[in-house]
């Protein structure tokens, strides 16, 4: 495929880069793959895949366990991971990041652990009107057990977020904010540095969902001051099953354990448990050492070629396939806020998106297409789905062009 | 490999875009719900009993060309036939759908242009919406089914 223009002014050799993802190069249905599906998951580069073999090759044993030589190896393996994934969102201290399986889970931790500390009868969880449903449930459970109400700052026509609501719902009852840093279903960038600092005014902790904006954003949790910030390494390039939750010292040092068993505990008795310390306190069980033997590689990856860059190229590819895609007739753009990463989500005059889908596959091209687990968005737009594109590094104009003919394709099927 | 036009046959896009009895009959004494939760299809299924007998039918509700042409289809077939006969011919056109299907082109009639979808397992969902929710209207259930 052709690299264009902008693609080498950001300096990006899109081939090299595709040269590294062995599924690219697969078939599908006859056709060259089109891999627009990276806001569900992006695919994994050969250092990626390799390390996690190299990790079952070479470092197979239990962490924080063993004397022995291979467990050593393995537990500084994966401390060495968690300072790469600390250097990664800029957080202070390595026992700030606490693995687990992903954004979901991170998420449940802390509406399990700090939530039913912190949240009674009465009292209120401020999310926004674009959330997953993984940001969404844990709340909902929550409040529900604890006789609490969730409160949700509504959305305006382009997918933004209203502001002046969001300040409205921010009250003293309100005992946390969980907040979306991009939208999964529209693409939105809220502003959350803004959002944490007046959350913050008012003594209100937030916890950020990054799934969708580590991929794309280079994410400073100090400078935006969140408390709490979670996100999966499988939408950036890494394995699925890990992800990590960042959290405040002092606010995880507060919180009681989210699940017991082992690596959690100091000491055990069947009088008394003392819990071990940050960020074991969090996790227990014996982690997914492969995953995070990925996860690093995958970090490695994305800093090789620098997060500005990969933003900047898709950027590249969200303004062209905003234009060409958005030009042909019956196209609707669901999500057209100012700031927007890598996603462009629409809807086809007269034809359901699960047709688009199929039409779609039969051409190679992989969009998802449904409600995106963001049920909420859908209603507030009155349609029941959408189609999805979404763009990862190794995406090209060409492929953007593939789609947009792929569309026309869909158009013919139904004229 | 599996053709588009196998999936979208010309009668089932002319269906899908003028559904038949795409209405609420005013003498309905059953109904229900049927509903897709992972593409949001969502069909209501009306029937008039005249004791075992589909006297008349309807459907309303939104979903893909699939699902609305089968919808369509299918409250054509079974009008006039009685609740065991609409059943067989269910589970006739379940099976030739999920490429299970023994049933001839003779006794499936014009459902016959669905064979297709057996080629796209992800879709059979959407045919067989409307018949999941005919059968619980037909049990009388008036609670909502769901292909999930």
């Amino acid at each position: 495929m052709s690299t264009s223009v902008a693609e080498v002014v950001a300096g990006l050799d899109v081939e090299k880069i595709r040269a590294d993802f062995p599924i690219l190069h697969n078939k599908v249905r006859g056709h060259e793959l089109v891999y627009l599906d990276n806001a569900a998951t992006t695919q994994k580069p050969q250092s990626v895949i390799d390390a996690i073999v190299g990790y079952y090759e070479s470092s197979n044993a239990n962490i924080h366990r063993g004397v022995h030589y291979l467990s050593e190896k393995a537990t500084e393996d994966f401390e060495q991971t968690r300072q790469a994934v600390q250097r990664f969102v800029n957080a202070a201290e390595a026992r700030e990041i606490i693995f687990v399986r992903g954004t979901t889970e991170a998420i449940n931790l802390v509406a399990q652990s700090f939530g039913r500390a912190n949240v009674g009868a009465g009292d209120e969880v401020v999310i926004t009107a674009m959330e997953h449903h993984s940001n969404i449930v844990p709340w909902q459970m929550l409040c529900e057990e604890k006789g609490a109400k969730l409160r949700v700052a509504p959305i305006n026509d382009r997918g933004e977020l209203i502001l002046e609501e969001y300040a409205k719902l921010l009250t003293p009852r309100t005992k946390l904010a969980a907040i979306a840093h991009v939208s999964n279903a529209l693409g939105t960038i809220n502003p959350v540095k803004k959002m944490i600092a007046m959350a913050h005014a008012q003594r209100i902790p937030v916890l950020v969902d990054g799934a969708q904006a580590v991929p794309h954003l280079a994410v400073n949790v100090r400078d935006l001051d969140c408390d709490f910030y979670a996100f999966s390494a499988h939408k950036m390039y890494g394995p699925t099953g890990i992800g990590a939750l960042y959290g405040k010292a002092a606010l995880l040092e507060a919180m009681p354990p989210y699940q017991g068993g082992g690596d959690m505990i100091s000491s055990v008795t069947f009088e008394k448990t003392t819990y071990n310390k940050l960020p074991h306190k969090f996790e227990a069980g014996t982690p997914d050492m492969g995953g995070v033997a990925g996860w690093r590689a995958a970090i490695e990856f994305m800093n090789g070629i620098g997060v500005a860059r990969i933003a900047a190229h898709e950027h590249d590819l969200l303004e062209y396939a905003t234009e060409i895609v958005g030009q042909l007739p019956g196209v609707r753009l669901i999500g057209t806020a100012k700031d927007k990463a890598s996603v462009l989500s629409f809807v086809l005059e007269e034809v359901h998106p699960h047709d688009i889908g199929t039409i779609l596959d039969q051409q190679g091209i992989a969009v998802r297409t449904g409600h995106h687990c963001a049920q909420p968005v859908m209603e507030r737009f009155h349609i029941p789905a959408t189609v999805r594109a979404s763009f990862a590094v190794y995406n090209t104009r060409a492929e953007i062009d593939a789609l947009a003919r792929g569309i026309r394709r869909v158009q013919e099927v139904f004229a | 490999m599996p053709e588009l036009r196998d999936l979208y046959q010309e009668v089932i896009l002319e269906h899908s875009k003028a559904p038949r009895n795409y209405k609420e009959p005013a003498h309905t004494n059953h109904k229900a719900e049927g509903y897709n939760p992972l593409c949001g299809d969502r069909f209501t299924v009306y029937l008039e009993m005249d004791g075992d007998v589909v006297k008349d039918i309807g459907f309303q509700g939104a979903g893909c060309a699939i699902s609305k042409a089968s919808a369509s289809m299918m409250t054509q077939t079974v009008k006039g036939k009685t609740k065991a006969e609409a059943q067989k011919i269910f589970r006739q056109f379940h099976d030739l759908v999920t490429g299970h299907g023994h049933a001839t082109e003779a006794e499936l009639g014009k459902l016959a242009v669905f064979s297709g979808v057996s080629e796209f397992p992800v879709r059979v969902k959407c045919a067989t919406l409307a018949w999941h929710t005919l059968e619980a209207a037909l049990e009388g259930q008036q609670e909502k089914v769901s292909t999930e």
